[in-house]
């Protein structure tokens, strides 16, 4: 054996080690993604679960298989073209938005709201909860930014009013652990149950908005809207406020949620729906006149969820419906 | 170092020559992952899997490995061996992964494990590192579940994820203190933990 310190000895050695190594990693990481994958598919499923509240256990009890079982029979899900807030009709299944995001030929520029990214993808996934009658009971929007070190994602299940948060979780990021990791705390994940996204009463667009987190708690008049930072981590809450904000805007589900609450539910076909009627007729209509507009619609609605074409009526109803439940908010 | 036992390299590390109580090394996993016995459990594993074939590893290629780059030839053996670690626990843990997050990918930086390597795997043959690795992760894991016992006790009154000491907030008589679940405990914790050992073996005390 030569001298083991001598320079071709050492080239030698770390030639080999490194071979040997990255064999040893590389093999491991390949033979293991299979099952990764399922997992971190099991994953996303049961943050929507948790983000939506349907689960009458906690969430965190559910095995993988009853995960499955319940996003698969109550969830439905849709890829919504961004830009319009319709939904793409015989959807790739593999589309995968992450991956899109990066594509240079489609992908979006990202303006308005600072998320600490330049592009977003230009179509999403988004899941839907309907009742027996086939009306939207909650949705769930995929949302992300940048934090600290990390982009987080995560979920923003949305009541169906279309105005109060359900739920917000996140899958993943990669923040300090209990500094900006505290986004997976339960507490604070629990305060932004209930959160009013856009100002009471207003139309949904971007001048309304009020969902976000403020730094020491949330000053007078904002503790429908806003959450608490969290201590030790301004810049990651700095984060998740910008993207709330970003996602909630008319360049994110702005158009989609206005679409959404029009519809009451069935996203139609585009009519222009002009949601600043909202603010002139503040009153409650009565509920069962609500309730028997919702149902025709939903009648409809159960016959093609994704392409209805909207009596003419349509507009008053959603006036109706956004007032009736600002007034009950209130 | 002559010629060691192979039982005393094994168990001296748990209380005699304990990582974290005596060498205050790898300090910084012990507080962060041990709000959780299970977490616990399965990184104090994680770790002894680790030390034990990264000792034996460094061991079996110590004759050859270049002095000018041991510290990196070490290295390597250590993230290889940690990667697959965390791939395997990814894998079949998933739940646990995702609690113990970065931690798993730290065991890397983690000093018991360069320590070992490094003062111990070099001199001596295969088994003893080996052993002398696993000792050492079971000195960290003694402490670690120690830690984590007192702190899941009595932070969240359970133990293993199993309600010992049933909280007010799901209509019990305990009311768990939130510090044992924040950082700072685990210090005071490990803390008492070398005072005690220190007043049995009054050896180990340092010269002021």
């Amino acid at each position: 054996m030569p001298n083991k310190d001598s320079i071709t000895n050492t080239f030698i050695v770390s030639l080999v080690l490194c071979v040997v190594c990255s064999l040893v990693v590389s093999g491991a990481a390949v033979s293991l993604r299979g099952i990764q994958d399922q997992n971190k598919l099991i994953d996303r499923y049961r943050n929507i679960v948790a983000a939506s509240g349907i689960s009458e256990k906690p969430v965190k009890d559910l095995t993988g298989a009853e995960v499955e079982e319940l996003f698969k029979s109550r969830f439905t899900k849709e890829l919504l073209d961004l830009s319009t807030g319709e939904y793409v009709e015989d959807p790739d299944e593999n589309y995968e938005p992450k991956e899109a995001a990066k594509n240079e030929e489609f992908n979006v520029d990202i303006t308005g709201y600072d998320i600490g990214l330049a592009k977003r993808e230009p179509k999403t996934w988004v899941y839907l909860v309907k009742d027996d009658s086939g009306s939207v009971e909650q949705v769930v929007l995929p949302v992300y930014g940048m934090g600290l070190w990390s982009t987080l994602y995560g979920y923003v299940a949305v009541d169906s009013d279309f105005r109060t948060v359900k739920g917000l979780t996140y899958y993943e990021h990669a923040e300090t652990p209990g500094l900006g990791g505290e986004v997976d705390n339960p507490l604070w994940k629990e305060k932004w149950v209930g959160k009013q996204i856009w100002a009471e009463g207003q139309p949904r667009i971007d001048d309304n908005l009020r969902v976000g987190v403020a730094k020491g708690g949330p000053p007078a008049g904002m503790e429908d809207y806003m959450v608490d930072g969290l201590s030790g981590a301004t810049i990651t809450s700095r984060g998740v406020d910008s993207m709330l904000k970003y996602w909630f805007s008319d360049e994110g589900f702005g158009p989609y949620v206005r679409k959404l609450a029009s519809d009451g539910g069935a996203a139609g076909k585009d009519e222009a729906t002009t949601v600043s009627g909202d603010e002139e007729a503040t009153n409650e209509e009565s509920t069962s006149e609500e309730a028997n507009a919702e149902e025709d619609e939903s009648d409809e609605s159960a016959t093609d969820d994704t392409e209805v074409t909207q009596p003419n009526n349509d507009s008053e109803t959603s006036e109706q419906k956004g007032e009736s439940d600002g007034g009950s908010e209130g | 170092m002559a010629a060691p036992k192979a039982k005393e390299v094994l168990l001296k590390p748990i209380f005699d020559d304990n990582p974290i109580g005596l060498q205050v090394l790898g300090i910084c996993s012990a507080l962060a992952v041990t709000t959780q016995m299970t977490a616990s459990l399965v990184m104090s594993i994680a770790v002894i899997l680790v030390t034990g074939c990264a000792s034996a590893s460094v061991s079996l290629i110590r004759h050859r490995i270049p002095s000018s780059i041991r510290i990196i030839v070490q290295m390597v053996v250590i993230a290889s061996l940690v990667i697959l670690v965390d791939q395997v626990l990814k894998a079949f843990m998933f739940e646990t992964s995702k609690t113990l997050s970065v931690f798993v990918g730290l065991i890397i930086t983690n000093c018991i494990v360069m320590g070992r390597a490094e003062g111990f795997a070099m001199k001596n043959d295969v088994k003893m590192s080996f052993l002398d690795g696993v000792g050492n992760g079971l000195g960290y894991s003694f402490i670690l579940m120690t830690v984590a016992f007192f702190r899941e006790l009595f932070g969240s009154g359970k133990l293993f994820g199993f309600s010992v000491l049933s909280p007010i907030t799901e209509g019990g008589w305990y009311n768990p203190n939130g510090m044992m679940l924040l950082s700072p405990s685990a210090f005071f914790i490990i803390g008492v933990i070398i005072w005690i050992v220190r007043t049995f073996k009054p050896e180990q005390v340092e010269e002021a």
